[in-house]
């Protein structure tokens, strides 16, 4: 028997017994309380059937009793359940489904296997609508107050998708502000918006009715050029937002824990990790909206936050993993087995899997091969291992995806059979393949079938290699004392490791020494004060102030900088770095800024508050122009931060003169999450907010009113279809956040990318926020992107968690990937010495004259060296020219080959 | 592994296998993931490679080296696009210059031996790193590329030196030379690859190995003359 399927959204059907979805951990079967047994006592078919007995129907539910140090609340989030209202006609009209109903239609294992069939006739809709902010953003009962934060960006990429499946396809998203606050989400916008047949109308959009003989929907919307207007859409999307976890209210309750007015977890104001009671953490949606990667970060600041909390019993459970005994198989006949992932349908769609695994079987040395739906899942590693073992294979091909990412999921499946991890090969038919040629079938299977004939060929000459454990130096360097920095090195310290903290200023606090006050009220300076006593009280964190980072080299888990400040240099040897240099405030040179000094950025403005300066406090009116410096052309990218901060000081103003009037030019009023409250309070207490277009900015003049100097603020008003003149006391830019001057050479020195808005670049954004690609580095702050002081104590925080997955240990392995030198053939010309950045070669003495050696540990495996040598005596293991070159080789086919000499002889 | 890993043999055999192409691509430059910068050294290896194919009449259009990051995905798609339609419109290789099949593949087969000999005489030019890709792309001349391959070195064991001592024979990297105790060494010149460790490695009381630069080398001395007699040693 078959029921609604809640993993799809109910979309589709599934029965009692199934794999809760392709990718789930531990991918094994379970029976759910649709089951007939359950329910009514009958059936138990399963049970029989059943070859293992591994089903017991007379399972009870059992309380387990588990004594823990510490925990860490992950609660995640509900979407928003809009047939709660009937205005949004969702469970009414079938074309009207919500975003995550639209997610699993989008999805290769969603219920139509990625094709986009709308409810009521399983018809490709044509024309789609977005309606943004549904549940969220609104003051009306059963609504959400506050920002969904993730909305914006999820529906850009579901636009993204479907004109993916259909280009012709017509999408519309009716949305409020466009929130793309997150890092490279402004860009991700305007690909977005420049899409063919793509319409974003900022208007508020309500659904009217459903046409009867098509069940097509009808939406009513305004627009300040056309007026009100009335459209049909095949299929409706809601963008729901995010409520918190059912029950919530239970599980605070079970925990001890208290909820904010929201119903999301109540938290410290300067550290969302932490619950209201003591040993409970928080990690992700729990602490209120926020999108996958601040949800991994805070991840690793909650593990962090555990770590200090039970610092004092560390290690005192750990098992080490024990892998069966290596195989010697070096003197066997390659016999190779070759692994075609589907990927559910991002290969399986495009590429004709089965006759790709037909042809594989053909090439030389290929003992066996087969598909597999996901390789990555658990139960396809455990079934490569099996067939290693079954079919006596002593080499795998794993055709999938980049072997960044799971190339280290394969090795350790060859281990688990005993196989040395190097005799294993990536074909990347996804990303090389698929996903580019989704248009071009045919010749994407063609292409698969090359990549693997190529990875067969050089797996042919693969060899197995050992992997080196190196000691880890337990100290850390933290580069930068800001917040961030100052967070992130009383963390590490706090569970035992000496940390040295590097700032260029003669003070500790950085950016933070400017702002006073949080829109949530935290008293910066004193929070900053308390941290700073914190860092110097701290035996284990040792500060060196008006200090420059001069030297850096090593490798992870060694590295040796050399720092310049007053007390000289010093040589620090350090396991691992943070790079928290965090950010500046850009001068404009837009609107008068430094010819009238009425002109004021949002951080001066800010200080003014703070010193009650009568001038600014006694004002009559104040203005403030948002997205100064950032949004154009020169930095294509949105600074977070400037939105709320003119909020706060709009407030702040208003509660020491409530009879100020207080105007802000915004674009998009950015004010995510939980923010949107002081931006309703701010309506609420009549600051008026001013939309300005891009291409028609606000004019700003210093003028004379009635004997009083002014700023004159004039923009177009396109309703009235004249200027709106605002006469303001001062005005306030909100300037953009900037990269730190510094930051070109701190890349350098730690070979930490930077990304084209010179801001650091994160080894992966969701999978790898706060890693760098160099091992051993992190990142936290401002210098990873602008974000709010809560945001860069979380970030600080995780990446204290990440360093502390390197320190905690005390040795690391570094591959095996390295270079060696046939002394036979080495000529003493030196030419790999000088090509080696590392240093890792040396010219020894031999018997037979100086050679060069290289040490395994420096070594990198870039294998610069390799192309330099003119006698191929050094050779990179894994990538040697006979592994290179036999790929090369095979990437002509024997048959085309041939076809080739026929064409040629043909010509003659 | 890095760009800079990228052999001139990688390119090379590969149009020889037939591809019209070949596309190498990198990280940005100055843009390094680690402190090597070997993007450089990819770049400056193409630009030999370019002017190595010029030389010999193959269109260096065939040679292409881009540099982005991860995140340049539409700027790979557009290169790669743009890559793909020069060489459809440049043909087949060899043809589209004008070689015939033989001259081709006998042309890249001398390229690709003398790979050793090119190494070490621009091994210096190849680590070099410069200020701008402008310098980079004047770096090697057409002239410099000429006078590479017309004063290709040779080196030879003169006969009447040569003392038989192993000392050459045994240090050759390339196993190319020939004989034994009491039997004059003789370089096949097939085998060698010019890398000069026989001159440097000969006694200098003996100065047998002699280095031939742009003129052809002598031939062998018969087999039956090889065997050095003790008489002939007293004189």
């Amino acid at each position: 028997m078959q029921y609604p399927d809640p993993f799809n959204q109910e979309i589709s059907d599934n029965k009692a017994v199934h794999i809760y979805y392709a990718q789930a951990i531990p991918l094994v079967a379970y029976i759910d309380e649709s089951c007939i047994y359950i329910k009514e006592k009958k059936c138990r078919i399963c049970e029989r059937v059943c070859q293992n007995n591994a089903i017991d129907l007379r399972q009870t539910p059992q309380e387990i009793k588990i004594n823990v140090g510490a925990i860490v609340l992950a609660l995640g989030l509900e979407p928003f359940d809009p047939s709660l209202k009937d205005e949004y006609g969702y469970g009414k009209m079938r074309n009207v489904v919500t975003s995550m109903d639209f997610e699993r239609l989008l999805c290769a294992t969603g219920p139509y296997e990625g094709e986009i069939l709308r409810p009521s006739d399983l018809k490709h809709p044509h024309r789609v609508a977005w309606i943004q902010c549904t549940g969220s953003r609104r003051v009306t009962e059963g609504d959400n107050s506050y920002c969904s934060a993730v909305c914006c960006a999820y529906t850009q990429k579901q636009v993204i998708l479907t004109k993916d499946h259909d280009a012709e396809a017509e999408c519309t998203i009716f949305h409020n502000d466009i929130r793309a606050f997150g890092k490279d989400f402004e860009q991700y916008y305007q690909r977005t918006e420049q899409l063919s047949g793509t319409r974003f109308i900022r208007s508020y959009a309500s659904i009217v009715r459903e046409v009867p003989e098509t069940n097509n929907v009808v939406l009513k919307y305004a627009t300040d050029d056309d007026g009100v207007k009335e459209e049909e859409y095949d299929l409706v999307v809601l963008s729901v937002g995010l409520n918190p976890p059912d029950d919530v209210k239970g599980l605070a309750d079970r925990f001890g824990i208290e909820l904010n007015s929201h119903g999301f977890c109540k938290t410290d104001p300067s550290n969302l990790m932490k619950t209201s009671r003591p040993g409970i953490y928080v990690s992700g949606a729990f602490q209120g909206p926020m999108d996958i990667p601040e949800s991994v970060f805070t991840a690793s600041a909650a593990g962090s936050l555990c770590g200090e909390f039970l610092n004092y019993r560390r290690g005192r459970l750990t098992r080490e993993r024990i892998y069966p005994p290596e195989k010697d198989v070096s003197q066997e006949e390659p016999r190779i087995g070759v692994f075609v992932c589907r990927c559910g349908a991002n290969i399986g769609r495009i590429v004709d899997v089965p006759s790709t695994v037909e042809y594989a079987l053909t090439l030389p040395n290929v003992v066996y091969a087969q598909e597999q739906l996901f390789s990555c899942a658990t139960n396809s590693a455990k079934e490569i291992t099996d067939k290693i073992e079954e079919q006596g294979l002593n080499r795998v091909v794993v055709a999938a995806c980049s072997p960044r990412t799971l190339e280290p999921l394969f090795h350790d499946t060859l281990r688990e059979a005993g196989i040395n991890q190097y005799y294993c090969d990536m074909a990347n038919i996804r990303e090389h393949n698929s996903w580019v040629h989704a248009k071009e079938k045919e010749e994407a299977t063609q292409k698969a079938k090359d990549m693997i004939r190529m990875s067969v060929a050089r797996t042919r000459h693969l060899e197995p290699l050992q992997e080196i454990d190196l000691p880890v130096n337990k100290s850390a360097l933290v580069v930068g004392g800001g917040i961030a920095g100052m967070t992130c090195a009383l963390s590490m310290a706090n569970q035992g490791h000496e940390v040295y903290l590097v700032e260029k200023e003669a003070d500790l606090g950085g950016m933070a020494r400017k702002i006073h006050y949080t829109l949530e009220g935290l008293n910066v300076q004193v929070y900053l004060r308390d941290l700073v006593r914190e860092v110097y009280k701290h035996p284990l964190v040792h500060v060196l102030t008006e200090a420059i980072v001069t030297e850096a080299t090593g490798y992870v888990g060694n590295y040796v900088t050399k720092v310049t400040s007053e007390r000289g240099v010093t040589e620090i040897k350090h396991g691992a770095a943070v790079i928290a240099v965090g950010a500046e405030e850009y001068k404009p040179i837009e609107y008068l800024y430094g010819e009238n000094d009425r002109v004021l950025t949002s951080v001066e403005l800010e200080k003014r508050i703070a010193e009650e300066d009568e001038g600014v406090i006694k004002a009559q009116s104040v203005a403030m122009i948002q997205c100064v410096g950032c949004r154009n052309k020169d930095r294509d990218y949105c600074s977070r931060v400037c939105c709320s901060h003119s909020i706060k000081n709009a407030l702040k103003l208003k509660e020491k003169n409530p009879q100020m009037n207080i105007y802000i030019f915004f674009r998009d009023m950015r004010t995510y999450g939980f923010k949107e409250d002081y931006y309703l309070e701010a309506s609420d207490k009549d600051v008026k907010f001013i939309r300005y277009e891009p291409d028609d900015k606000p004019q700003v003049k210093a003028t004379d009113k009635e004997g009083r100097p002014v700023l004159r603020v004039t923009i177009p008003d396109p309703i009235l279809g004249q200027n709106l003149e605002i006469d303001a006391d001062y005005l306030a830019l909100a300037a953009a956040v900037i990269p730190s001057r510094g930051v070109k050479k701190i890349s350098q020195l730690f070979n930490a990318a930077l990304g084209p808005d010179g801001f650091f670049k994160e080894a992966h954004v969701k999978l790898r926020p706060v890693d760098f690609a160099t091992d051993g580095v992190f990142l936290c702050g401002t210098a990873h992107y602008p974000k709010h002081i809560s945001e860069t104590i979380n970030q600080a925080y995780g990446a204290a968690g990440r360093a502390l997955t390197l320190l905690s240990h005390d040795s690391v392995t570094v591959s095996g990937s390295v270079c060696e030198v046939k002394e036979n053939h080495c000529i003493s010309c030196g030419a790999c010495i000088t090509a080696c950045a590392y240093g890792a070669i040396e010219f020894r003495e031999t018997p037979r004259g100086k050679k060069a050696w290289v040490n395994p540990v420096i070594c990198k495996g870039d294998g610069l060296c390799n192309a330099k040598c003119p006698t191929h005596a050094i050779y990179l293991k894994h990538f040697t020219d006979e592994e290179i070159l036999s790929q090369i080789d095979a990437a002509f086919s024997e048959k085309e080959v041939s076809q080739q000499i026929e064409r040629a002889v043909g010509d003659v | 592994m890095c760009s800079g890993r990228v052999d001139l043999e990688f390119i090379l055999r590969a149009f020889s296998k037939g591809m019209d192409g070949v596309f190498i691509g990198g990280c940005n430059l100055n843009e390094c993931n680690y402190i090597t910068h070997g993007n450089y050294d990819a770049l400056n290896m193409t630009l030999l490679c370019k002017r190595i194919m010029e030389h010999f009449g193959l269109n260096p259009e065939r040679l292409r080296i881009e540099f982005m990051s991860a995140g340049d995905g539409i700027k790979l798609a557009e290169v790669i696009n743009k890559f793909t339609g020069k060489i459809k419109d440049l043909g087949p290789l060899g043809k589209g210059e004008d070689i015939d099949e033989d001259e081709l593949r006998s042309k890249l087969e001398m390229v690709s031996k003398l790979i050793p000999y090119i190494k070490i005489v621009k091994g210096e030019k190849l680590a070099t790193r410069l200020k701008s890709r402008e310098e980079h792309d004047a770096f090697f001349t057409r002239e410099e590329i000429d006078e590479l391959f017309r004063d290709v070195v040779s080196y030879y064991i003169d006969p009447k030196k040569c003392q038989a001592c192993m000392i050459c024979l045994k240090r050759c990297p390339s196993k190319a030379i020939s004989g034994r105790k009491r039997q004059i060494h003789v370089i096949n010149q097939d085998k060698c690859i010019k890398c000069g460790t026989c001159l440097e490695a000969c006694p200098p009381h003996f100065g047998a190995v002699r280095k031939i630069s742009g003129a052809p080398v002598p031939p062998p001395i018969p087999e039956e003359e090889r065997t050095i007699t003790r008489t002939r040693k007293k004189k």
